[in-house]
């Protein structure tokens, strides 16, 4: 069994009050930072640790707070993301709901780091309790002194506010987010400048993904060195991944990164394998955004290597036979599920999440729910596919932030790997209404091009 | 700065867009913009279709940019490459984006005001295609009057924010915002407020398609059947110095004077737009030139040098539609 870092103490009863935090060993990394180590030192350790943002996009976090700017006589914030709301991840919830002086601690810590001296948690607005919960426990910690003036007799200063958003899925892009904590309407902003040079109300600002900050709090306890010797290649360290969908025992697992696929999904310790003894049919790795893939390309790479759990081995093969981490949102399909009905379902939520600011993704993602709708209850058409295909490839990456490709992406892949299920759902129209494609060949070996 | 945009190099200032670089050079080169608004602070890149491929980023790092960006608010760098027409990638996005503006616009131009002088009407002349994919209802919304003298038409907004922009910038108040997301998103004065002040007007002017509308003009006649005079009156609020719509002996409209990228050249008031309709009250210049493209001047175009890039044999290939159109006459 692995080592756990994140949720080594989850199932400690009281783990979310502060007193038994703290005899767990709980805020020492804010007492190693504050009294033994400068801000660079921190940042320097974070680097070393080779932590990629949790959040979806993989950058380097290191890398990401050495880009601040620091300018004389200006404040730096620091921006927690708990705007957790792509399909399939709940893994942010969980960690806020169960343990959150973690999230506090590394807060503390990443603020000490960047020097800022106020930092927002901006949680999703439906997540009322977990903002209760937060607000509780940075009471706690600001009558502990680990928050306020002079935190441990170092002279620090951090207040650390909890922002409640609106519930809207784009106040998840960090410009839009900083735009949502200002007070204006969530639009994501046009880049550059970038937040690290001017940010929220003006000033640098660094976003960071719940699950990233926390992980900061073991990499200043054992150093960076130390956790960069978990996990494979460039993917240091562990992730939480939710598991969700068609799988025997869906929640959130804490894995080190590098674990094979086949095993996270089929062993007792993780998923269990899927429910009701079917069979695999699809899996969406990373959250809704990425690209779903058929079982067969999921277990094994196109080169018949096994696929890990790693920001690299799922990205293996690009977008023609490759998937993304992305927010660690697993979705696990049976045989008895419709990709067709799914990809609508993902695209219906695009649709109704898109700002409407930059025009391709606010016209674009209505006219491919349209399309699928009519795909799914059997009246499409056979140049329904390629149509999709051309509308999702004029969104992709001409639109202001990356929601756009979000929607483009699940669209396109569905289409690339699960053409003929569509196919079936214009030919069977009617059929197609009553019952499902089923299994087909997408579980089946794959076949290796012979290399010359 | 030196930067070169379809081959051609010109020197700017540094901090000058791209999009206004192209500016300088003239000609077919220029990305077309529908949000983008030199005059308004912080207006642009929404509405996509001023995209170009950035081939070289600058002198000193000479990567190429990983997307296509939006030419409006991308800055130039020294020894930056840009490819506009000459980019079959940018050609192909710029047509997607039409056709994504397009598919929820109602194209009822037969009976908008705005034809004739709009930009979406041009945009889908000359990069989108002869017809649409799109084969669902469109979103409707009902015409709402805000104030007594402009009248919002949202089923033909493209959501460029131009008109937000003004009202921030250039009026007191702002009364009017987007409300809502995504394709339900509309422009609104929430409930029904009136939008009425000195400068309100300008919002009309600003609006790239007909979904504001001069209430005094609504209906009165095709802007090609009227005659373009400009003339200037003492203003204490303004300049004064606008553009007569005639027609025959009467002006039937007044807007401010608009450069060939349908900008105007200064804001003009509420009085000098809707109040001052005769002729007795101004002190013409002369009759306003029209680019001899705009449907405006008909029968009277006028000879124009050719565009720059008609030495270009890349540029006139990659060109060729509107070469043959340009050079018809």
């Amino acid at each position: 069994m692995a080592r756990k870092l994140l949720l080594e103490h989850i199932n400690v009863p009281g783990i979310n009050t502060f007193d038994v935090y703290r005899s767990k060993g709980g805020y020492a990394a804010v007492e190693k930072a504050l009294k033994t180590l400068t801000p660079d030192e921190v940042v320097e350790e974070v680097k070393k640790s080779g932590l990629r943002g949790r959040g979806g996009a993989g950058f380097p976090t290191g890398m990401k707070w050495s880009f601040l700017a620091k300018p004389e006589g200006v404040e730096r914030y620091l921006v927690c993301n708990a705007d957790e709301s792509e399909p399939g991840t709940f893994k942010d919830r969980y960690l806020m709901t169960y343990i959150p002086h973690l999230l506090i601690e590394g807060m503390i810590v990443s603020s000490f780091a960047l020097g800022a001296k106020t930092s927002y948690i901006y949680v999703r607005g439906e997540m009322m309790p977990q903002i209760r919960i937060l607000e509780r426990a940075i009471a706690e910690a600001k009558a502990k002194g680990f928050l306020g003036k002079n935190i441990l007799g170092s002279g620090y200063d951090l207040e650390l506010y909890v922002q409640p958003g609106g519930g809207a899925y784009i106040c998840g892009e960090e410009t839009a987010l900083l735009e949502s904590l200002e007070g204006k309407r969530g639009n994501p902003r046009i880049k550059p400048p970038f937040p690290a040079i001017a940010g929220l109300y003006g000033c640098p600002t660094v976003v960071n993904n719940v699950e990233s900050i926390a992980a900061v709090v073991p990499i200043v306890n054992e150093g960076g060195d130390e956790y960069a010797k978990l996990g494979i290649g460039r993917s240091t360290g562990t992730k939480l991944i939710s598991a969700g969908g068609n799988v025997k025992n869906p929640g959130v697992y804490e894995i080190d990164l590098g674990l094979p696929v086949e095993e996270f999904l089929y062993s007792d310790e993780y998923c269990g394998g899927i429910a009701n003894g079917k069979r695999l049919k699809a899996v969406v790795a990373g959250g809704s955004s990425v690209p779903i893939l058929p079982a067969n390309l999921f277990l094994k790479t196109i080169n018949n290597e096994p696929r890990l759990m790693s920001y690299e081995s799922l990205a293996d093969g690009g977008f023609v036979s490759g998937t993304m981490m992305g927010s660690g949102g697993f979705i696990a399909y049976d045989e008895d599920q419709c990709i067709v009905r799914n990809t609508w379902n993902f695209t219906r939520f695009y649709h109704h999440e898109s700002c409407g600011q930059c025009s391709p993704c606010r016209e674009g993602t209505g006219w491919m729910e349209k399309v699928l709708h009519r795909l799914e209850y059997g009246h499409g058409k056979m140049s329904d596919m390629d149509l999709l295909v051309d509308v999702s490839k004029k969104i992709e990456g001409n639109t202001i932030c990356p929601l756009g490709d979000a929607a483009a992406w699940p669209v396109a892949s569905a289409i690339r790997h699960f053409r003929d299920e569509f196919e079936w759902h214009v030919t069977n129209g009617a059929e197609a209404t009553t019952r499902n494609f089923g299994l087909a060949h997408y579980a089946d070996p794959l076949t290796v091009a012979a290399t010359a | 700065m030196k930067v070169t945009i379809d081959g051609i190099p010109v020197e700017v200032e540094p901090g000058t867009s791209i999009l206004n670089a192209a500016r300088q050079i003239g000609g077919d080169i220029v990305p077309p913009a529908m949000c983008y608004y030199s005059k308004l602070e912080g207006s642009g890149g929404k509405c996509r279709t001023c995209l170009v491929k950035v081939t070289k980023g600058s002198e000193k790092d000479p990567r190429p940019m990983p997307k296509l960006v939006a030419s409006c608010r991308t800055g130039v760098m020294d020894g930056m490459e840009v490819q506009n027409i000459t980019s079959p990638e940018v050609v192909e996005a710029r047509k997607g984006v039409v056709e994504m503006l397009l598919i929820n616009h109602p194209l009822d131009c037969p009976v908008c005001d705005q034809a004739g002088e709009c930009h979406l009407q041009d945009l889908g002349f000359e990069h989108g295609a002869a017809k649409t994919r799109y084969e669902f209802d469109r979103r409707t919304f009902e015409k709402i009057d805000i104030g007594d003298k402009i009248q919002l038409h949202m089923t033909r907004c493209i959501l460029c924010y131009r008109c937000v922009f003004t009202a921030d910038q250039i009026t007191n108040t702002r009364l009017h915002g987007i409300l809502n997301r995504g394709d339900h998103s509309e422009i609104s004065t929430y409930i029904s407020k009136a939008v009425d002040n000195d400068f309100s007007g300008n919002m009309i002017d600003v609006c790239p398609v007909g979904a504001l509308t001069d209430r005094t003009f609504r209906f009165k006649n095709r802007v090609w059947f009227t005659k373009p005079v400009d003339a200037h009156r003492d203003c204490d609020k303004c300049c004064g110095e606008v553009t007569l719509w005639y027609k025959g002996e009467d002006v039937i409209r007044v807007t401010g004077r608009k450069d060939v990228y349908g900008e105007v050249e200064e804001f003009i008031c509420n009085t000098c737009r809707f109040d001052k309709k005769k002729t007795a009250d101004w002190v013409i210049e002369g009759p306003r030139k029209i680019s001899h493209k705009s449907v405006i001047s008909s029968n009277h175009y006028e000879f124009t040098p050719l565009p720059v890039v008609k030495t270009n044999p890349v540029l006139m290939e990659a060109n060729k539609e509107q070469f043959e159109r340009d050079t018809r006459l």
